[in-house]
């Protein structure tokens, strides 16, 4: 079970968290005005890099906020989780 | 079997007799026995049958690496299979030998009550020998808090060590020091996180560890080598021959044949003479080194370079065939044949996190790289120092390798490993598929380094090429039932009631699970079946009134001065223009444009909405409020907050109703022109303050009370008494279900799967047409969404008036189903139009009736379509799925 440091809680055992995929994947600012191409890229794709990458997670089970993390894919360890307002990390393991 | 317990060897208390039972049989043992050794000292040679081949097979070794010698213990707890060298011996054990697969008998005796606790620690060390107690006293020094886990009721490795018991003993006595005897690791997972089983004599407990640093001090195992019938009883590792003579005072053999490719082995001869046994001889694969020379000067029969080529004997051992390098054959008689191919760490536990291996020539064997994964750190013999040299042997080489057993609880032979290459097998993955070799209980600790050596030299290829196949945690069999501890029965899950739920179970209610909520499923009276239940509770709704506790539905409390821009941009209709007072129904869709869930909005004042959901849907939809607010838009000033344990809800419906609440006593104006459908009023009902919302699941007048949920009994009751003359009748989920059915309003999650859109349900009219933007607002003009040819709800009417399709039914085509032997018929298999999703039997329309999603359905209405069902294609028509008052003219009474 992943050890998990919600910038909030501290760390916590994962199964307090929900996954949440991608981070840094914006709600487009207006959905009307993009192609049907484009819309769904961003509805249905997302990276699937092996190494660091970037994605969600909320605090289901602790003070519900939800928070961005750099993990590594292959080794699950994470490198660094940060708050939705603060600027993401370098992406080097 | 010529077993016994030798005079001035061992450690067990004499003193004190241990009576025991096996296979019927009574036995004593000694305090400080394992079921094993106590079988051994008692001469029980066959301890089961093995599982696939019925093969007589004995103890083979001493510890948890054990493939043979599988018990099921009855008492004095009930265990369906352990092997015995790992039970400690108590007073009244009974066991019974098991061919390696248990069984659970479906009314098993009682089991150990169990129980599971978590713990944080810095340093916990697995493994209590020598090693791991000098790395937990080091780490106690530090200061670090420390849990030592030792999968034996003894402290120190498999032999007798003094020096070890009073390390644990000392350590036993130091703050933050926590020592765990019979308790073994059963994985290693992410993080230090670490699942411990712990066994004592009143209770099994499952540990929850989480570890900064986690030390596996796991030791080593032996490798057998494989020869002609080298299953026998009397067959035995060396290590463990000498653990049951040094450990145990018990002799496993009069007559001994030591057949080894390491120096370790010859301790073992050395102590089986020293106990009074007759070595007949030390049967060396390798050159003679030192330690032979020694032997030989000491008076032993050493034979270099030779090999134990078979035995003879059935149920037992009786005698070996020794074969020469030049390949002359010996016989001599034996009873025991302890055998050792090396030793190699114990890495069950490294490598199912992770941990890498490397092929150590010296050893022969595998240990762990120095790079463990996180957290890990491996210490004594677990890395493989301090293991005896040895030269690789995995089997004595033969024509027919097909008696040449490798994995003895698979049953699987050298033949069979090398057959799995020969049918072009190169992965030792592979092989373990199709043999089997390593997935038995004992995970293939004694056959897996022999089956990669096996595989390697099959395929031509350098000694450790290829490694022993993954593990994977638990590391050694653990019982659901410990695993499970206190999480059974009404503990299993927690139950979520409603303050009215005793009044239900007075009444007779039948209850169904939705989450966690037990709600009523129908209150059936005495001689009803739930049909005819339903039945009554249906008619009594449309023809009267009656009474429904609705407190699980979900409530958010969705508050602050951009609440409505908020739920605008969550629902495909407009909540900012509802007025204060009002209620509005609502969809919520997926950002792929399909329905999520539906509810309706109270707008309480101008910045508080009061927001319900489906009961299953609650915390998702307050998830996803949460999700938005905080991960789009953290610039709107929305505060969301569950409130439905908060209210309780009485749901008064009928043509009756407004007389029901009337005379509850209520100070609202209850006529329709004063107080509409789709308001909300707050007054008192039953001397309670209540917050009354005209709206209606199922079609009829209805009043929902929703008043504080300490107060919501007193109110159902007095709803209860008030409607008596009206003969009021409580009803259940499934009533609500067959008259929302009939009705046509469908239920998210079943009438939809995630793959609906709200004009599949035949309800554009909730969505919006202007430009503003809802969440799934794109998605509904994606060419699938919006494709002519969709799913869409329909109602269905079977021709048979009593015939319930079943829910899930498929539907095809009308013609397809009647005229399959006309050419023009389409081509079997005939698609599927779609599925029933909802079907009941009607008191209102005197018939059955059903809903169903079929395949462009609106434009199917007046034709027919062929249910498929168990006794064959029933034709029903497809009609629109409103069957009930379409024009609403029975919501206002």
């Amino acid at each position: 079970m992943l050890l998990i440091r919600c910038p909030w809680c501290g760390e916590r055992d994962e199964i307090e968290f929900r996954y949440g995929g991608q981070a840094h994947v914006a709600y487009p600012h207006d959905p009307s005005a993009l192609s049907d191409r484009e819309w769904a890229d961003f509805l249905f794709m997302r990276d699937n890099p092996k190494g660091p990458w970037r994605e969600r997670w909320f605090h289901t089970a602790g003070c519900r906020r939800w928070f961005n993390a750099v993990r590594d894919t292959a080794t699950h360890r994470f490198v660094a989780t940060y708050r939705l307002d603060e600027d993401p990390p370098e992406l080097a393991s | 079997m010529t077993s016994r317990r030798v005079d001035g060897w061992g450690v067990v208390d004499r003193a004190t007799p241990v009576p025991f039972t096996f296979d019927g049989g009574a036995f004593e043992g000694r305090a400080g026995d394992t079921l094993a050794s106590a079988l051994l000292a008692n001469g029980v040679g066959v301890v089961a049958p093995s599982p696939i081949e019925g093969r007589p097979r004995g103890v083979f070794s001493a510890g948890v690496e054990e493939p043979n010698a599988f018990v099921e213990l009855t008492a004095p707890w009930f265990e369906p299979i352990v092997p015995a060298t790992m039970v400690d011996l108590v007073r009244g054990l009974s066991a019974h030998g098991r061919p390696g697969v248990g069984r659970l008998p479906l009314d098993p005796p009682p089991t150990r009550p169990a129980d599971h606790r978590h713990a944080h620690v810095e340093t916990l060390v697995v493994g209590g020998g020598g090693a791991g107690l000098a790395a937990a006293a080091d780490a106690a020094s530090r200061g670090d808090r420390v849990i030592v886990a030792h999968d034996r009721a003894w402290w120190g490795g498999a032999l007798p060590d003094g020096d070890a018991t009073t390390t644990a003993e000392r350590l036993a006595c130091e703050d933050d020091v926590t020592m765990l005897a019979s308790t073994t690791a059963l994985g290693v997972y992410d993080d230090g996180y670490v699942i411990l089983h712990e066994r004592t004599t009143a209770a099994d407990r499952i540990w929850h560890v989480r570890a900064r640093r986690v030390v596996l001090a796991t030791g080593a195992i032996e490798r057998p080598i494989a020869f002609a019938d080298g299953d026998r009883p009397g067959v035995m590792l060396a290590g463990a021959v000498r653990v049951y003579l040094e450990r145990f005072g018990v002799l496993c053999g009069e007559r001994a044949v030591v057949f080894t490719t390491n120096h370790w082995a010859y301790g073992t001869a050395r102590a089986l003479r020293d106990a009074g046994a007759d070595v007949v001889a030390i049967v060396d694969v390798a050159p003679g080194g030192p330690t032979g020379q020694a032997a030989r000067a000491d008076g032993f029969e050493v034979l270099d370079g030779w090999a134990v080529a078979a035995v003879d004997g059935d149920r037992r051992v009786e005698a070996a065939v020794l074969v020469a390098p030049d390949g002359t054959e010996r016989r001599v008689e034996a009873d025991l044949v302890a055998v050792s191919g090396g030793w190699h760490p114990n890495s069950h536990l490294y490598r199912a996190i992770g941990g890498g291996l490397r092929y150590d020539e010296a050893l022969a064997g595998w240990v762990p790289t120095g790079d463990a994964p996180d957290r890990l750190e491996v210490v004594g013999t677990a890395t493989g120092e301090g293991l005896p040299t040895s030269v690789p042997y995995a089997f004595t080489p033969a024509e027919d390798l097909t008696r040449h057993y490798v994995d003895l609880q698979r049953d699987q032979t050298v033949a069979d490993v090398v057959a799995s290459v020969e049918t072009g097998l190169r992965s030792v993955e592979h092989v373990k598929r199709r043999t089997y070799i390593g997935t038995a209980i004992d995970q293939g600790r004694t056959s897996g380094a022999l089956t990669a050596a096996i595989v390697n030299d099959a395929l031509g290829e350098a000694l450790g090429a290829q490694g022993p196949t993954n593990a994977r945690p638990p590391a050694v069999p653990v019982s659901y039932a410990a695993l499970a501890g206190r999480d059974r029965g009404a503990l299993l899950d927690p139950a979520r009631t409603t303050p009215i739920h005793d009044w239900h179970v007075d009444h007779g209610a039948v209850f169904e699970n939705v989450g966690q909520w037990k709600r009523p499923w129908s209150f059936p009276r005495d001689g009803e079946d739930l049909d005819a239940a339903v039945f009554r509770e249906c008619r009594a709704v449309r023809e009267s009134v009656g009474v429904l506790d609705a407190s699980t539905l979900g409530t958010i409390d969705v508050t602050g001065p951009d609440a409505a821009t908020f739920l605008d941009r969550m629902y495909t209709n407009r909540m900012s223009t509802l007025a204060v007072g009002r209620i509005r129904y609502g969809l919520m869709l997926g950002l792929d444009g399909m329905v999520m869930d539906d509810g309706v909005a109270m707008r309480v004042t101008d910045d508080r909405f009061l927001v319900t959901t489906t009961t299953g849907g609650a915390s998702t939809v307050l998830d996803r409020f949460e999700e938005w607010l905080q991960t789009e838009w953290p610039d709107l000033r929305v505060y969301c907050t569950s409130v439905t344990e908060q209210w309780g809800t009485v749901a008064v419906g009928g043509p009756r109703a407004r007389d029901v609440v009337a005379a509850a006593g209520c100070d609202v104006d209850l006529s329709a022109d004063a107080f509409p459908f789709m308001a909300w009023r707050d007054g008192t009902v039953a001397g309670v303050p209540t917050r009354i919302a005209r709206v209606s699941f199922t079609g009829e007048l209805s009043y929902e009370l929703h008043v504080d949920g300490r107060h919501v009994a007193h109110v159902w009751e007095t709803v209860m008494r008030a409607g008596a003359p009206f003969g009021i009748t409580p009803y259940g989920t499934e009533a609500m279900h067959v008259l929302r059915a009939e009705k046509g309003y469908v239920i998210v999650g079943q009438d939809t799967d995630g793959t609906v859109t709200p004009d599949d349900l035949g309800m554009s009219w909730i969505v919006r047409r202007d430009d503003s933007d809802f969440v799934g607002r794109r998605s509904l003009s994606r060419p699938d969404t919006s494709r002519p040819d969709r799913k869409q709800l329909v109602g269905l009417l079977p021709i048979d008036r009593d015939l319930r399709l079943p829910e899930g039914a498929h539907l095809v085509d009308g013609r397809a189903a009647t005229e399959v032997d006309d050419a023009a018929s389409p081509a079997r298999p005939v698609p599927t139009l779609g599925h029933v999703t909802s079907s009941y039997r009607s008191a209102a329309l005197g018939r059955t009736f059903a809903l169903a999603m079929i395949r462009d359905g609106r434009a199917r209405l007046g034709s027919t379509v062929h249910a498929a069902t168990a006794s064959g294609a029933a034709p029903c028509e497809v009609v629109a799925p409103v069957f009930w008052d379409p024009e609403d003219r029975r919501r206002d009474g």
